[in-house]
């Protein structure tokens, strides 16, 4: 009689949990989706909560390309409220797909328009993927894209696999921005001189900035190297802070990422999660995405730590590209790209 | 109940466990890919997909064999001979297996310099991860053979390497089949060491799908490779569990403190000295760069790990917590799950063990971002646990369970039966049998599983990234993973501070579970 009432609580435990999830009611929590890159500083956090007035729970769904998969996937029943991180890179496939609702938050006014590409998501951050340099090995340099053909950068460059790598596939934009596919030196041409060079190349970030670079903390023999504009501000940060930047910038061939948040097509958060994406765009936030996640805040108010402005290059002329482009062409790029840089 | 109903119930949990968190999400996934298009169309008619599926099979093969030629030297002389150290180096070859791809492949990258990506950098780095399994699952059985029966054989007039070759071999073979069966599943879907090191001129059908269905988003291109995947190992696993006869050896084991002396002759000293020479070349150095790494600036790496960290979501001592955590619970699981699977395959007859037996050993063989995209379509009904905490040890206990099941089925079938007659012939009531004569069997057995099980989830980073996961619930290889992504020697040196920690960790239960062992036999 016991064994029995206890399992009929069971169910009963069950039948309540799976009504609760799909129930209509009001939420009560907020579920921020991002990537594995995600970092937040524990104040911040705990502001979080307060700004949307319930429980924030965030979860991680891999990398950036993993995540934009797994949102779609489950688009009927969606893992959460707001979804943070995805890039110009992946923005068109998520746009086609009805991943998001219409939102515009009233703190957009303080964003720069040419981030603001669509009244479904909303810009948060933006990085800039630039050529970074050994200090040591090199002194100070400017070199044109076109210069890194020459023979004095020779077996110098590293780069990261573009079918592989985030950064990677960001640098062959910036190329093919620069060069474009017709005239009488395309983007195919420059990638055969690199080649023609001796550029190495690696499947991911790690393995060309630890491996092969030979800068900051890398442990290699090349001084030239894929990464980000913020990294030389991060390896005075996480090296040694009384000690000039051991890496610098290349203004040349950098390309910018923008990062968003939308909320999901599916949620019953409402205001709620409309209160999580304007805490995203809030000062408080912004200012706290420097040092946690190294890129820049989208909104022009918020304030740079010190370190970022003393170390960090904003290149000029970033290279753009229109999300639609991308999505349109990514994939012959890369296969071509394959065909001249690995085959 | 019954005998033959508790047998039925034993059967029953391992069936339902796969059938629900295995079977029926990889089934959702698949017919919800196959439904946008028709892959396999795409994989017939592309050689470059063609090209993947037989690069896949012989590199795996190939890295089987070498992998059992470098570990069976070493199983021999860490299970038959008795000198000091012989259980830190037990220890120190367990560790490359709990040492997540994107550490040690990084360590490769930087010690093989630009010849780091290379077929041969993939074969070697195969043989480092994998060397573990031969050793622990050859030489478990080894310790226990008796030398009696070599010596009688070279009394008989038989050479050292005809007595080997006759006697130790035929022994042995249950176990060297078992131990190649999961380093073949493991070579073959290997994904971080070839993504790394084969930089994509080298591709596994486990990356092909990675690539296919996270970067292209072509989800029936990759179903219908996660199909091939499944069907090939499959095939290859019944073809492995038909030689895998019943009557695997029915042999007296002696308790490894007996079989194990000091090297006498000139050979078997040489043979001691060459077996540590390569486990410092092949294994220590790799692991020593990672440490040596780790100590650059002293232990401020160390230190700084109790601070709280900017780039990493979590305190890395929290993450420390979590990965122990979800270890223990995967063991459990585990345990509970593969001894109960191990006495239905082992006990059974006929095709339905073998096939129950190949499906058991499946999950090791399907594609993580499979699974992972699997859970996430499938595990929202009765209660959402997508993202819940439990999903992580769950995951590790499917790829945990086969450990379990390889190392404990020839243990409990080597339980001779004539034991269990003659207890019965002197009156002792079945459950007593089970108690005096199988339990000591399935305990050690079940012990040598239950490290495996803990060090694999430990370690385990390729499915845990294909999960979504609370921010808190970082484990080790995770949290190395997020400091390896940002720049900065600091957070290099504190990656490097975690790994040795993890490798810490994985060595002293190896060791822990090593004496437990000792202590316990028979």
């Amino acid at each position: 009689m016991r064994f029995r009432s206890a399992s009929l609580l069971i169910v009963l435990a069950l039948v309540a949990a799976a009504c609760g999830s799909n129930a209509a009611a009001a939420p009560d929590e907020i579920v921020l989706v991002t990537h594995d890159s995600f970092a937040i500083s524990e104040d911040v956090r705990d502001a979080m909560e307060t700004a949307v007035g319930l429980p924030v729970r965030i979860v991680q769904a891999g990398d950036a390309g993993a995540m934009v998969n797994q949102a779609i996937l489950t688009k009927d029943n969606p893992l959460g409220d707001v979804l943070y991180g995805i890039d110009n890179t992946f923005l068109t496939r998520a746009l086609e797909e009805d991943l998001f609702r219409e939102y515009r938050s009233p703190l957009l006014d303080s964003v720069p328009s040419e981030l603001d590409l669509d009244h479904h998501v909303t810009p948060i951050d933006v990085g800039d993927v630039c050529l970074n340099y050994d200090r040591e090995v090199l002194g100070d340099i400017q070199p044109s894209l076109r210069d890194l053909t020459g023979s004095e950068f020779a077996g110098q460059l590293v780069v990261q696999n573009p079918a592989t790598s985030s950064p990677g596939l960001s640098f062959l934009l910036a190329t093919v921005a620069e060069f474009g596919e017709t005239g009488d030196y395309t983007w195919i041409d420059f990638w055969a001189d690199l080649r023609a060079n001796d550029v190495k190349v690696d499947s991911g970030w790690e393995q060309a900035y630890y491996g092969s670079f030979s800068g900051g903390a890398g442990e290699g023999d090349r001084p030239l190297v894929v990464s980000y504009a913020s990294s030389p501000p991060a390896e005075v940060i996480f090296g040694d802070p009384t000690a000039p930047a051991p890496t610098g910038v290349i203004e040349a061939g950098c390309f910018r990422q923008i990062e968003f948040a939308g909320i999901l097509a599916g949620s019953n958060g409402g205001e709620y999660a409309e209160a999580l994406v304007d805490f995203m765009l809030d000062l408080q936030f912004q200012e706290d995405i420097p040092l946690t996640m190294f890129v820049f805040p989208a909104n022009e108010d918020a304030a740079l730590p010190p370190e970022f402005v003393e170390h960090t290059v904003v290149p000029a002329n970033p290279a753009r590209m229109d999300p639609d482009e991308i999505e349109a062409n990514r994939d012959r790029w890369i296969t071509e790209w394959t065909e001249v840089v690995t085959r | 109940m019954t005998r033959r109903r508790w047998q039925w119930a034993i059967a029953a949990l391992p069936a339902l466990f796969l059938a629900w968190f295995f079977a029926y999400p990889l089934i959702r996934i698949l017919e919800r890919s196959l439904r946008d298009g028709n892959g396999f169309a795409d994989v017939f008619g592309d050689g470059g997909v063609m090209g993947v599926i037989w690069f896949t099979a012989w590199q795996a093969a190939v890295s089987t064999l070498l992998t059992l030629l470098a570990g069976l030297p070493v199983a021999y002389v860490l299970s038959r001979f008795r000198f000091p150290g012989r259980a830190l180096l037990r220890a120190i070859v367990t560790v490359p297996f709990v040492t997540p791809t994107v550490v040690a492949a990084t360590a490769f990258v930087a010690l093989l310099g630009d010849g780091a990506t290379s077929l041969v950098a993939i074969l070697l780095a195969h043989v480092f991860f994998n060397i573990a399994v031969v050793v622990r699952t050859v030489g478990g059985l080894w310790e226990h053979l008796d030398p009696r029966l070599d010596e009688a054989a070279r009394t008989l007039g038989a050479t050292r390497l005809g007595a080997f070759r006759r006697i130790t071999l035929p022994l042995l073979r249950p176990a060297i089949a078992a131990a190649a069966a999961i380093v073949f599943l493991f070579t073959f879907t290997s994904f971080g060491v070839v993504l790394i090191l084969g930089d994509l001129r080298w591709v596994t059908i486990e990356v092909e799908i990675w690539r296919q269905a996270t970067g292209l988003f072509n989800l029936p291109l990759a179903a219908a490779l996660s199909i091939i995947q499944i069907a090939t190992v499959g095939a290859a696993l019944f073809v492995y569990s038909r030689y895998q006869e019943r009557r695997s050896a029915e042999i007296s084991l002696l308790p490894g403190s007996l079989t194990a002396r000091a090297p006498r002759t000139w050979g078997e000293k040489l043979l001691l000295a060459g077996v540590i020479a390569e486990i410092v070349v092949l294994l220590v150095v790799p692991l020593g760069t990672l440490v040596a790494r780790s100590l650059t600036d002293g232990i401020d790496a160390y230190a700084s790990l109790a601070e709280p960290s900017g780039v990493l979501a979590v305190s890395p001592g929290r993450a420390i917590a979590n990965s122990l955590a979800f270890g223990l619970t995967a063991t459990a699981l585990a345990l509970v799950i593969g001894m109960a699977a191990a006495v239905t395959v082992a006990r059974g007859r006929g095709g339905l063990s073998q096939w129950f037996d190949s499906l058991l050993m499946l999950p090791l063989g399907t594609s993580a971002v499979t699974i992972g995209f699997g859970l996430l379509i499938s595990m929202d009904r009765p209660i959402d646990i997508r993202a819940s905490w439990w999903i992580v040890p769950l995951a590790h206990t499917l790829v945990a369970v086969p450990f379990i099941v390889r190392t404990a089925v020839p243990v409990i079938r080597s339980v001779p039966p004539r034991l269990r007659e003659a207890a019965a012939t002197l009156g002792a009531a079945p459950r007593t049998v089970w108690r005096r004569v199988d339990a000591p069997f399935v305990a050690r057995a079940a012990a040598i599983g239950a490290g495996f099980a803990f060090a694999v989830s430990l370690g385990e980073f390729g499915a845990t990234t294909f999960l979504v996961r609370p921010l808190e619930n970082q484990t080790i290889p995770t949290a190395i993973f997020r400091l390896l992504g940002q720049p900065g020697s600091a957070n290099f040196a504190k990656a490097m501070a975690l790994a040795t920690i993890l490798m810490l960790l994985a060595a002293g239960a190896v060791m822990a579970i090593d004496r437990l062992r000792s202590a316990g036999d028979f």
